[in-house]
């Protein structure tokens, strides 16, 4: 697993990817009550906003962490958003198709994923 | 960053804390919306010791405040609260505030935190200019203030008094002694829930604090902060300085047409009031709720036809209801029941209707 600095988790299985909130970001944002979720077939571009996540006190942007088409949205999250919250790695947001596996080298890894988080704050 | 008597309090109990107004006060303690639930069914316990206190008093205390103040101080009594306003020259709102009739000499005046500083020069200022033997001290620096509120609120507030709470009727007060300390207990809030608001002097803060939680244990009572006082004044639509008032936002435009009074001595903004009464305001304050999935906030702008009309003032997901909600100043003459609007949200048009205020309404106790 990887992790981007909008404080999103990668997983890659082969040409897909799966992505998600770290727990980090959702503790930050508090309650999610509403997730905006791209279309299956958007074409994203890695750093580039697609969606965003939204708790009762704030907006908080999704990127891409990897540049891609989108193959399947979690419409679960729509109904039931709070799921981001009791479990942030078991819950994705979308499946990509990646398009430049080149771009999963400039990720954190877990180490430095966690470092990151104790010099952001 | 200012800290109130609570602060280390908050810190044991793991809140977040946040930079308000200057500040470091608890956001939340767990979740704003437990916190929020807590307050609608049982009791939820909050640190307002950021709010500012004046006394203004003096042999003419009542008439020099009452040429400042929308309401009519004649009709107060003491042991009675008035919520009211300050106004300008236009009928904008300096602050919004509470009016403790202490005596017909003496009056405490509860005010937003922000505006504290900005308040006491300018009724400093305008007290004098009216009479020399009016007096304005800033007591903010010496209160402590805890509000309890929620259904349970005054079940636990007995359990630390003898004297009968049920007494104390809507929008009065009473001076009780709680923990060993002299306090005002008033049955008010800012939750649209039953409740009281206490102020006690700084050192006993944190004592009462304790006490409140221990007393409130049976009944499940919570922490809240920021976040659920929020949420939970804006399902009750009690409006918010800087968002639904403003010195460019009247009381008439608000719809708080109740709290100014007219027959009455003059007052700043008076007269334009009085004609917005008589001849109506070309904006107004509504309720709006999201057809489609979204979430109105803060400063989105509201477009009817493709015309932009006005803009939201608080919006915010309700944990109550569980969809977005909004309040909005728009153009009056788009203004129908069940009018529907379109909400811009980060570049589109999201449908709406207009609904009434406020979205949440429970009866507080009245006798």
């Amino acid at each position: 697993m990887k992790f981007t600095q909008q404080h999103e988790w990668v997983k890659a299985e082969g040409e897909i990817a799966y992505m998600g909130l770290s727990d980090y970001a959702q503790k930050a944002l508090g309650d999610i009550v509403f997730v905006e979720l791209p279309r299956v077939g958007d074409s994203l571009i890695a750093g580039q906003s697609f969606g965003s996540v939204e708790s009762v006190k704030a907006v908080s942007e999704l990127g891409a962490p990897l540049s891609g088409t989108v193959t399947q949205v979690n419409e679960t999250l729509e109904d039931a958003p709070e799921l981001l919250n009791e479990d942030p790695y078991e819950n994705w947001i979308i499946q990509l198709d990646i398009s430049d596996p080149g771009e999963w080298d400039a990720l954190m890894d877990e180490v430095a994923y966690e470092e990151f988080c104790k010099n952001a704050h | 960053m200012k800290r109130t008597p609570l602060y280390e309090s908050h810190i044991e109990l793991g809140a977040k804390m946040v930079d308000f107004g200057g500040w470091e006060m608890p956001i939340q303690y767990t979740s704003i919306i437990e916190e929020h639930t807590a307050t609608r069914e049982r009791a939820g316990l909050f640190d307002v010791s950021h709010m500012g206190e004046f006394e203004v008093r003096g042999r003419n205390a009542k008439e020099v405040l009452n040429q400042l103040v929308t309401c009519d101080l004649n009709l107060l009594e003491p042991d009675k609260i008035v919520y009211t306003f300050l106004t300008n020259e236009n009928g904008g709102v300096v602050d919004d505030l509470l009016i403790y009739m202490l005596s017909d000499y003496q009056f405490l005046l509860v005010v937003n935190a922000s505006n504290t500083e900005k308040d006491y020069l300018w009724l400093k200022e305008k007290a004098a200019q009216i009479s020399y033997e009016t007096t304005v001290i800033n007591l903010s620096d010496t209160y402590g203030q805890i509000a309890i509120q929620g259904p349970a609120a005054q079940t636990i507030l007995q359990r630390l008094t003898d004297f009968d709470l049920s007494q104390i009727r809507f929008f009065h007060f009473d001076m009780l002694t709680i923990c060993g300390a002299d306090t005002i207990v008033s049955r008010s809030g800012y939750t649209g829930e039953d409740g009281f608001e206490i102020y006690m002097p700084k050192a006993h803060a944190t004592e009462i604090w304790n006490a409140l939680l221990a007393a409130g244990k049976e009944e499940g009572i919570a922490p809240v902060g920021l976040g659920a006082r929020d949420t939970l004044r804006f399902e009750s639509a009690l409006p918010l300085y800087g968002h639904e008032l403003s010195a460019e936002i009247t009381p008439i435009e608000a719809g708080l047409k109740f709290f100014v009074k007219f027959d009455k001595c003059d007052f700043p903004g008076k007269e334009i009031m009085q004609r917005q009464v008589n001849e109506g305001t070309d904006r107004r304050l509504v309720g709006i709720e999201l057809i489609e999935r979204g979430i109105p906030r803060d400063g989105y702008r509201v477009e009817k036809d493709g015309a932009d009309v006005g803009y939201i003032t608080s919006g915010a997901y309700s944990p109550t209801f569980k969809k977005g909600l909004a309040m909005a100043l728009l153009r009056t003459d788009i203004i129908e029941p069940d009018g529907e609007v379109d909400v811009v949200i980060r570049g589109n048009r999201v449908k709406a209707k207009l609904v009434k205020l406020p979205f949440y309404k429970k009866k507080t106790l009245k006798k």
